[in-house]
């Protein structure tokens, strides 16, 4: 399989100078704490954002929306099961309703599935234990905003850092997600196969990022805007966020 | 026909048991089952962890009757994964 | 009610002498009443005063042209990192805790350490931990790391900073005992220092965070009320609970609350919370504090005014605001939902007073508490044991007949083995500013501008964009070489930080250490602390890495005595730019491999196998001298790596540690890793010259200090053997990097090992006792 040189396909587009800038709210919850990775992403790829406090009732005027990983209030009871009654997510659903893009990463997966805008949850790890490492991603459906500008075949290289990131949903939701194309991404060897063994957390089919049936809400449990420039590890994260800019472009 | 409505005031404690639904992977409950097997709790079949809260209330049992289920339904468990039980106590 | 009687029990059970006792009464002019007696107490245990240890801690090079916060004088130290950028670290051990109860002890060490560095006006950007425990085969030692690891990971994580480095070694020592060392390092501006001082008569004195409970109290019976059976039930001594959310939301809010301007003071509440952050901050400032106990936050009725003042209750700070600026405390608290309380006010009579109900119920005089503790100068006495240890005859030893399974030993060792089982339960990329991950020689981390905590609205810097700084960070100390030499051990540990900083292209800034050892009141084991000291002192010397700050944790021991003698010590280090960044393990097929370093030190009578790991293993035995430390062949190696580096000459830099050349040619061939099962094994083949007089075991797994392995592209080779021999730095060609085994030739011998098994063996070892 073709594995594309990533940086330098990357700073290609990049060459392609478009001069709008597109506009990216990062939600703030008491205890995120990947929303600075999230800002850093985006203004790593020449774009704007800006944090919305988690008491905000309105989203302002926003291009797409990504809700970051952490430990949002401290994961008690369940993780992301209070952040996702915070005043913010009515907007968020209104946004979301409206077709607004909207990307969860990590705990913004949990919160998502907890608000009711993706199918399925999450639950602990099949180990017990937090995992942080790297993990190869295969792209599942690549005709959708998150997926589109990824290259056919392309694994993607990012880092997981989470103690509840096993995917669930039961046989008949997970038939409809299929039937679909709502399975975004799912766990692969460096090779690119779907196996039980580069599973890092147990998740249903493997399943690392879905979306909704409309095609404009994602998450995934890896964390993309950390894999966003090779200094720190990987910039396959990039992929992601190019799809989203590319879409909000092609509506233009 | 008129139904009297009794408006009863009382203090009351409920305690609401959660557990994840049986279809979905409980890895805590198994470990737990394998450390009961490996320290010799013979006839130990099956474990399931869950979560356990209690409410202190004051209120009119009706009415908080019903509040308290969609506070379930809707917060205190994820009926996705989880199923609840609720247990009235006066 | 009235207060206890003080009685020579009384004054036992607070673990205070007749003789202190008497120098309260003469510092007072009067008897101290049960509150006050807690606060001496605590202020003058070893803890918070250093009273065994301070004259030996005096030796410690502490100033440089880079220091700006000096050890002793607050919290942490702060170092400059140029560009008006500073970093504040320190080093903490939660030792006893954790042996009680691993998860949390672990947890509130992590969190103490954390609170050390934002009181100092810096965000936390990362952690690194250094851990000791017994043998694995035990299934209580395995449960103490499983729950160490965990807390550790839980609080980190969740807090939101990465963890980035660490140690683990298992030794029967540590039974029953293990060391929890938590270090964390943040980064601020020069103008953004906080100070603990109580400054400005008249300004109040505000208490945030989570109302104060009974943790970490002993639920002695006489610091009781009443008792009641429901106040029976409370009494019990609560241990201390960790709240890493809790400790993000107060960070965050205490950072912006420093950029308003209204802090004139900030300390956090560590070891007995209030009494020592009000306290210590009237001293700083040479003022006096009133606090009304009525009105600080409590978490059950009932609580005595001694359980409040020394409650050790978790992520509470103290906060002295400028008179008029109330306000800003109460906004930015309310945005956090973080509890509040305004508590007192700042005097100018000196004296610390606590009022309950209204009534005095301790008046203290602040300086004389933080600052006149008694300075005790122990005995030291050689140990006896030393004669043992240093009678072994190496010649009684037959020398190895099976390189092979030496080698597989040593890599599965726990000790040597792979920490993976351990840094993947660390989150290590959150920040994004991780740019060597765990299992490297040391840490290398990023500063960037959104590292740094929020400006101040009037700063003149408000628009000055910092440089992105690159910072590495190693934490280090061989237990075994401080028990068969001090002094030799506590040189070693500083060398080998600096070692491990210089593979990474970093140089040395400035340590902290933690001093883990046992009874001062044993002679013996004094010697061995002062000894340490000693060699701990002219290694930071030598390499320019003041020690900006540490900790001292005392009567560590085992069922059978006292624990390894163990100064854990942690390196800050500067990269000056991120093309110097090196990593431990080969790069690229037909690479040659140097050897940096004489491969056997002809002094030593041991071979470099004294102390060593192959002779643990291999012998059971921890005997002999460990090998000598030479500072100078130290600095001179490490300054000649750093200018190759710079030079781009460098692929690949691994220094020799624990089981040598070979065990460390073994991981440059072995731990390179891109994601989960895919490591990039590497192979090597090595030709090594031996002397009539070399032990074949030495030479391969001796642990002569001074040595470094790199890896560097057949066009540098004779660049840097003439720079090498310009300089005097032995170095010689041992191998090129290649194949799909690691083979080593020593005369007509080959040993041969396969990659896959090989990392097979160091990678799971301790996966497979763990998760069996």
């Amino acid at each position: 399989m073709t594995q594309v040189d990533t940086e330098t396909e990357l700073s290609t587009i990049s060459d392609q100078g478009n001069a709008s800038k597109f506009s990216f709210g990062v939600l703030q919850f008491p205890g995120s704490n990947s929303d600075q990775d999230c800002v850093n992403a985006i203004e790593v790829l020449g774009h704007e954002a800006h944090y919305v406090w988690h008491k905000e009732e309105s989203l302002g005027h926003l291009d797409a929306v990504l809700v970051p990983g952490g430990f949002s209030y401290g994961d008690y009871l369940r993780a992301g099961a209070i952040a996702r009654f915070s005043p913010v997510m009515r907007a968020l659903a209104d946004f979301a309703e409206n077709g607004g893009l909207v990307l969860g990463v990590c705990n913004g997966f949990q919160i998502l599935c907890e608000a009711g805008l993706l199918p399925g949850a999450l639950i602990l790890n099949r180990s017990l234990q937090f995992r942080s490492e790297f993990v190869h991603l295969s792209t599942v459906n690549s005709d959708t905003p998150f997926t589109k500008a990824i290259p056919a075949d392309q694994l993607m290289r990012v880092p997981i850092a989470h103690g509840e990131g096993c995917y669930f949903a039961d046989g008949s939701t997970l038939n409809e997600m299929e039937s679909h194309g709502q399975i975004l991404w799912k766990y692969a060897t460096a090779q690119g196969d779907v196996e039980d063994h580069a599973n890092p957390n147990g998740s249903v089919h493997g399943i690392a990022g879905v979306c909704n049936k409309a095609g404009n809400v994602a998450a995934l449990m890896p964390h993309p805007e950390r894999a966003c420039q090779e200094a720190i590890g990987s910039a396959d994260g990039q992929w992601i966020f190019r799809s989203l800019i590319e879409h909000l472009k092609d509506a233009k | 026909m008129m139904v009297p409505v009794r408006f009863e005031w009382q203090i009351m404690k409920v305690k609401i048991i959660i557990t994840p639904k049986k279809a979905v992977l409980d890895p805590q409950g198994q470990a737990v089952l394998n450390a009961l097997e490996h320290m010799g709790y013979d006839g130990v079949k099956d474990v399931h962890v869950g979560r356990f809260l209690e409410l202190e209330l004051s209120g009119d049992k009706a009415s908080m009757e019903s509040r308290i289920e969609e506070a379930c339904h809707r917060f205190l468990s994820n009926p996705v994964i989880e199923d609840y039980r609720v247990e009235w106590e006066e | 009610m009235s207060d206890p009687k003080i009685t020579p029990e009384l004054i036992r059970q607070h673990n205070l002498t007749d003789e202190e006792y008497q120098l309260i009464l003469k510092q007072l002019g009067r008897e101290p009443n049960i509150t006050e007696l807690g606060i001496f107490s605590v202020m003058w245990s070893e803890h918070c005063s250093y009273k065994n240890t301070r004259s030996l801690l005096k030796g410690f090079p502490t100033r440089s042209s880079n220091v700006l916060v000096p050890a002793g004088e607050e919290n942490a130290g702060v170092i400059d990192i140029g560009d008006g950028l500073a970093v504040a670290f320190k080093i903490e051990s939660h030792n006893h805790p954790s042996a009680v109860e691993p998860f949390q002890g672990a947890t509130t060490g992590v969190g103490g350490i954390i609170r050390d560095i934002f009181t100092m006006g810096a965000r936390p950007i990362c952690a690194v931990n250094s851990l000791r425990f017994g043998k694995l085969d035990s299934p209580e030692v395995r449960r103490l790391f499983r729950g160490v690891v965990a807390g550790i990971g839980h609080y980190g994580n969740c807090f939101g900073i990465p963890t980035v480095a660490g140690e683990v070694y298992f030794d029967e020592s540590y039974e029953g005992n293990p060391l929890v060392n938590a270090f964390s390092l943040g980064v601020l501006r020069h103008e953004q220092i906080a100070r603990g001082a109580a400054q400005g008569i008249g300004n109040p004195v505000f208490y945030v965070g989570p109302a104060t409970g009974r943790d970490g109290l002993a639920g002695a019976a006489f610091a009781s009320q009443d008792l009641t059976e429901e106040s029976a039930e409370q009494q019990r001594g609560a241990v201390q609970v960790g709240d890493p959310f809790m400790e993000k939301l107060c960070m965050e809010a205490c950072l912006e609350l420093l950029a308003t301007g209204a802090v004139a003071g900030i300390q956090d509440m560590g070891a007995a919370g209030l009494t020592c952050s009000t306290c210590e901050t009237a001293a700083r400032g040479g003022t006096g504090i009133e606090i009304e106990l009525d009105k600080v936050p409590q978490r059950g009725p009932g609580m005595s005014p001694y359980e409040i003042m020394l409650s050790e209750s978790q992520e509470r700070m103290l906060i002295i605001v400028h008179k008029g600026r109330e306000d800003d405390v109460k906004r930015i608290f309310d945005k956090w939902d973080l509890p509040w309380a305004e508590i007192g006010f700042v005097t100018d009579t000196g004296q610390m007073v606590v009022k309950h109900h209204g009534e005095v119920v301790a008046d203290l005089p602040a300086a004389k508490l933080a600052d006149e503790a008694p300075i005790y100068h122990r005995e030291a006495i050689e140990p006896e044991y030393l004669k043992e240890t240093r009678g072994l005859d190496l010649h009684s030893i037959q020398d190895t007949t099976d390189v092979e399974g030496d080698l597989h030993a040593l890599m599965a060792w726990p000790t040597i083995a792979s920490k993976n089982w351990v840094y993947r339960q660390y989150d290590y990329t959150v920040r994004n500013g991780t740019m060597v991950h765990p299992g490297s020689d040391a840490a290398v981390i990023r500063v960037k501008p959104d590292s740094l905590p929020v400006l101040s609205e009037d700063s003149p810097n408000r628009d000055v964009i910092p440089p992105e700084k690159y910072l590495a960070m190693s934490v280090d100390g061989n237990g075994a070489y401080v028990y068969l030499d001090p002094y030799e051990g506590g040189k070693i540990a500083v060398a080998e930080a600096a070692r491990n900083l210089a593979c990474s292209g970093a140089v040395p800034l400035g340590t902290t250490d933690n001093l883990n050892f046992g009874n001062p009141h044993n002679p013996e084991l004094f010697w061995q602390l002062k000894e340490a000291v000693r060699g701990l002192a002219d290694a930071c010397t030598y390499f320019e890495a003041p020690v900006t700050g540490g900790n001292v944790s005392l009567y560590n021991q085992n069922p059978k005595g006292a624990i390894d003698p163990t100064p854990t010590v942690a390196m800050v280090g500067l990269i000056e730019d991120p093309s110097h960044i090196t990593t431990q393990w080969f790069k690229n097929e037909g690479d040659v491999i140097l050897l940096i370093g004489e491969s056997l030190d002809s002094d030593d009578p041991y071979q470099g196998l004294g102390g060593s790991a192959y002779l643990k293993v291999r012998h059971g035995l921890k005997k002999g001298l460990p090998p000598r430390c030479d500072l100078t062949v130290e600095k001179n190696i490490h300054n000649a790596l750093r200018g190759w580096i710079a030079q781009g000459a460098i692929q690949s830099a691994h220094d020799c540690s624990e089981g040598g050349l070979a065990v460390a040619l073994g991981e440059c061939c072995i731990s390179g890793e891109s994601a989960r099962h895919t490591p990039h094994l590497i192979g090597a083949e090595i030709q090594l010259k031996r002397a009539e007089q070399d032990r074949l075991d030495a030479l391969l797994f001796g642990e002569t200090q001074g040595r470094i392995i790199i890896s560097v592209p057949s066009v540098f080779v004779g660049k840097i053997t003439g720079q090498a021999e310009v300089m005097n730095i032995p170095v010689e060609k041992i191998g090129t990097v290649g194949g799909k085994t690691l083979s080593i030739v020593v005369d007509k011998h080959q040993f041969d090992w396969d990659l896959s098994k090989l990392h097979d063996a160091w990678f799971n070892s301790i996966d497979q006792i763990m998760e069996s």
